[in-house]
């Protein structure tokens, strides 16, 4: 099974930390409350994965629950492809 | 409308001209028509004059008829008139037609208690010989600009922080509190500037200056305490108007023609509107439109030109133009800036003197007191969708909100819910109106380097703007917090000063807003917030107010702020547009700049040239950081001083 958080990692220090303190950012780190994700991040973010993975996420699934760690968000992913999440 | 200078020295050397005539040269356009100094003992006072009133005798520094009271003065005193016709009944003879001399004759009479019978928009400094007392003073709402500093025993004041600069030895150096405010507030708290030492005089505030000390105070107050006045609206709409068509009269006092600037919006149609209504001269009007579509507003510009029958003219701005004048912009402002906007506006002044015209009215100040901006409907939504947080309808008026942000059109409730700090917490604070904004700016402050964050260290700019509110803020009309945050900061700090006095002054051009004078203000602080934004219909009763004086679409179109790209201003088709912006954000270059982290900005810039940084706070970082390196590269770095180049009429020394 393929681990999609390294790729996940860096997409997200690479767009929202620009590079910097991605050391710091644990795969639990809410990522609205580190303030990483404005209006328009969350939709970079959603195009990343869609891209990234060739899933279809549908509106109701833009939720925290599903995108708001890095964590969450390969969880979801796994999800997403009928992978067993571990 | 002009600029000002000087210095108090209580050491042993004399004021000499030599320093004073450098500090106004750094002023030459604010005032190109002619250049004066005075030197009296220890003081030494300098004027740069844009001719208005009284084009002929107004020189300046002028002084009282005994000689012992001396006044440079930048800016208008509009109803010098009936003050002038008080003060000939007390026995005052008048040498001048000038409102200049009218200050004076007031301070004769009511010594430094003179300002609060003045309505205007000013900045100025008497020397009073007989007390050795130097008096400065700004107008209430902070139109004019002053700023100070002491150096030894020296006390240097100007207009600008460029006059200051220019007397020898004065440091420069960056303050980053400052720089902090900025980067959360989009302007610094005054006294503070983003120079260290160099401080700001607050709008109304008034500093005297002796040997024996320096002696600070407000000379009026912003206030949203008073019990707001129960009247219908029919007969609050009609009185409102009449004061409104009084305001704009006593701003068309001038010895030169008047223009106006037409946005489209609501307020400069409702300006001109009245203008056109109070003249029978042909009546120029200019304009800004953008080639992006987004932010144009032509279409609602040419409605009003139809409805008001207008001599027009527009400047067409793209990107491009902003990239390429961006650098002379920083060079006015004087501050770093989070948003392009005031680009735009420095080239519409260059327009409206292209037409040999000094002075323009503009609706400035009306969506701060009537509640216009978005900010004001956002806090209301927020608060309405917080008392019943678990609601899916409520979230969707904030969509309606911003039809124009596609971003926010697709998002889910979950995520608007933490974008705009739908939480107990944030209801408790007394900034809640603001949070969003001032959160959103703060993240411009994770590509600060390492260095200044620790400069920085525990500061909180909301901490500050939270300890320094009137007593009884936390009990007013939350409306009436939100409108007292925006008048108080944003509206001196930003849109006044850079996108006001200091883009227009750049090519010699005087703006005069009938919206802040100060009884319009007075007016509108005690009208109920139902009256000013019915719902959701932001700025109701003026809209009653102006009925059919203005076409119905500025009446009953959307409103739309004003707004200029940024990002794709300065990058375009994967480069940057300019080489200035590729040198500027060059790592070696931030590296050795140290205030960013050139790993960040690398990464920023690489966004930027793939077309991706879309982002609020990715427009607003990459502004921050090019206009942070231009600001430094002008200001901090440089040892030279700036000069006008254009020829001066005359000279009064």
């Amino acid at each position: 099974m393929p681990s999609y958080e390294p790729e996940v990692r860096e997409f997200i220090v690479n767009n929202f930390l620009f590079g910097e303190g991605g050391s710091e950012l644990s795969s639990y780190d809410s990522l609205l409350e580190k303030g990483l994700i404005d209006s328009t991040g969350i939709l970079e973010l959603v195009e990343f994965v869609q891209k990234k993975y060739g899933i279809r996420i549908e509106d109701h699934e833009i939720v925290p629950a599903n995108l708001d760690s890095i964590d969450k968000l390969v969880r979801f992913i796994q999800q997403k492809k009928g992978e067993a999440v571990g | 409308m002009c600029g000002i200078c000087g210095y108090l020295n209580f050491g042993s050397e004399r004021p000499d001209e030599q320093t004073i005539s450098a500090m106004i040269y750094s002023l030459g356009h604010r005032g190109p028509d002619e250049r004066g100094i005075h030197c009296d003992g220890p003081v030494g006072l300098g004027h740069a004059r844009l001719s208005i009133i009284d084009l002929s005798c107004g020189h300046q520094p002028m002084r009282n008829a005994d000689g012992s009271l001396w006044i440079t003065f930048n800016g208008e005193i509009f109803n010098y008139i009936e003050l002038r016709k008080d003060l000939e009944k007390r026995g005052h003879r008048f040498a001048t037609q000038s409102d200049t001399e009218v200050i004076l004759h007031c301070y004769e009479e009511a010594g430094e208690k003179c300002v609060e019978l003045f309505n205007g928009q000013w900045a100025f400094a008497i020397w009073d010989s007989n007390r050795k007392r130097l008096f400065l003073s700004r107008d209430r709402l902070g139109v004019r600009p002053l700023y100070y500093t002491w150096k030894d025993n020296c006390f240097i004041f100007g207009s600008e922080i460029k006059a200051i600069l220019s007397y020898p030895g004065v440091r420069r150096e960056i303050d980053v509190i400052g720089l902090d405010q900025l980067f959360t507030l989009w302007c610094t708290l005054p006294p503070r500037t983003v120079f260290r030492g160099i401080e700001e005089l607050p709008p109304a505030g008034c500093l005297a200056v002796e040997k024996s000390g320096t002696h600070a105070w407000s000379h009026w107050q912003l206030d949203y305490d008073s019990e707001c006045e129960v009247l219908e609206d029919e007969h609050l709409a009609e009185k409102l108007w009449s004061l409104l068509i009084d305001a704009t009269k006593i701003r068309l006092r001038s010895d030169v023609p008047v223009g106006a600037y037409l946005s489209g919006g609501l307020d400069s149609t409702i300006v001109t509107s009245i203008i056109r209504r109070c003249t029978d001269t042909p009546l120029k009007t200019f304009s800004i439109s953008f080639e992006a579509a987004e932010f144009d507003e032509r279409r609602y510009q040419q409605e009003a030109v139809r409805y008001l029958d207008t001599d027009h003219h527009e400047i067409r701005i793209t990107g491009k133009d902003i990239a390429e004048v961006f650098p002379q912009v920083v060079k006015h402002t004087e501050t770093p800036i989070v948003r392009s906007a005031p680009a735009p506006l420095y080239l519409l002044s260059r327009l409206v003197r292209q037409h040999d015209y000094k002075v323009v009215l503009s609706g400035e100040g009306s969506d701060e007191l009537f509640g216009g901006y978005d900010i004001y409907k956002e806090a209301k939504i927020r608060r309405f969708w917080a008392r019943r947080p678990e609601s899916r309808t409520r979230p969707l008026l904030l969509k309606r909100l911003y039809p124009y942000l596609q971003n926010l059109q697709s998002q889910p409730v979950e995520y608007l819910k933490a974008f705009f700090r739908i939480d107990a917490a944030a209801l408790q604070d007394l900034l809640f109106s603001h949070l969003p904004r001032w959160e959103l700016t703060s993240r411009i402050k994770a590509f600060l380097s390492q260095d200044i964050r620790s400069e920085i260290g525990a500061y909180s700019a909301l901490e500050e703007v939270r300890g320094s509110l009137p007593a009884g803020f936390a009990k007013w009309d939350p409306f009436g917090q939100a409108q007292y945050l925006e008048t108080r900061y944003l509206l001196p700090g930003y849109i006044l000063s850079s996108q006001g006095d200091r883009v227009a002054m750049a090519h010699s051009v005087e703006g005069r807003f009938p919206f802040l004078d100060h009884r319009v203000v007075e007016m509108t602080t005690r009208i109920s917030p139902n009256q000013k934004m019915k719902v959701l219909d932001e700025k109701y009763i003026l809209k009653r107010a102006a009925g059919e004086a203005i076409p119905q679409s500025a009446r009953t179109r959307a409103k739309q702020p004003y707004r200029a790209p940024d990002v794709d201003a300065f990058f375009s088709q994967g480069k940057a547009r300019e080489e200035y912006v590729a040198e500027l954000t060059e790592p070696g270059r931030i590296q050795r700049d140290r205030i960013f982290n050139p790993g960040a900005v690398a990464k920023l810039c690489e966004k930027a040239r793939k077309g991706s940084a879309a982002s609020v706070k990715d427009n607003m970082a990459l502004t921050a950081v090019l206009s942070t390196e231009l600001w430094l590269a002008e200001f901090i770095d440089r040892g030279g001083q700036w000069s006008h180049g254009g020829e001066t009429n005359r000279a009064v020394i």
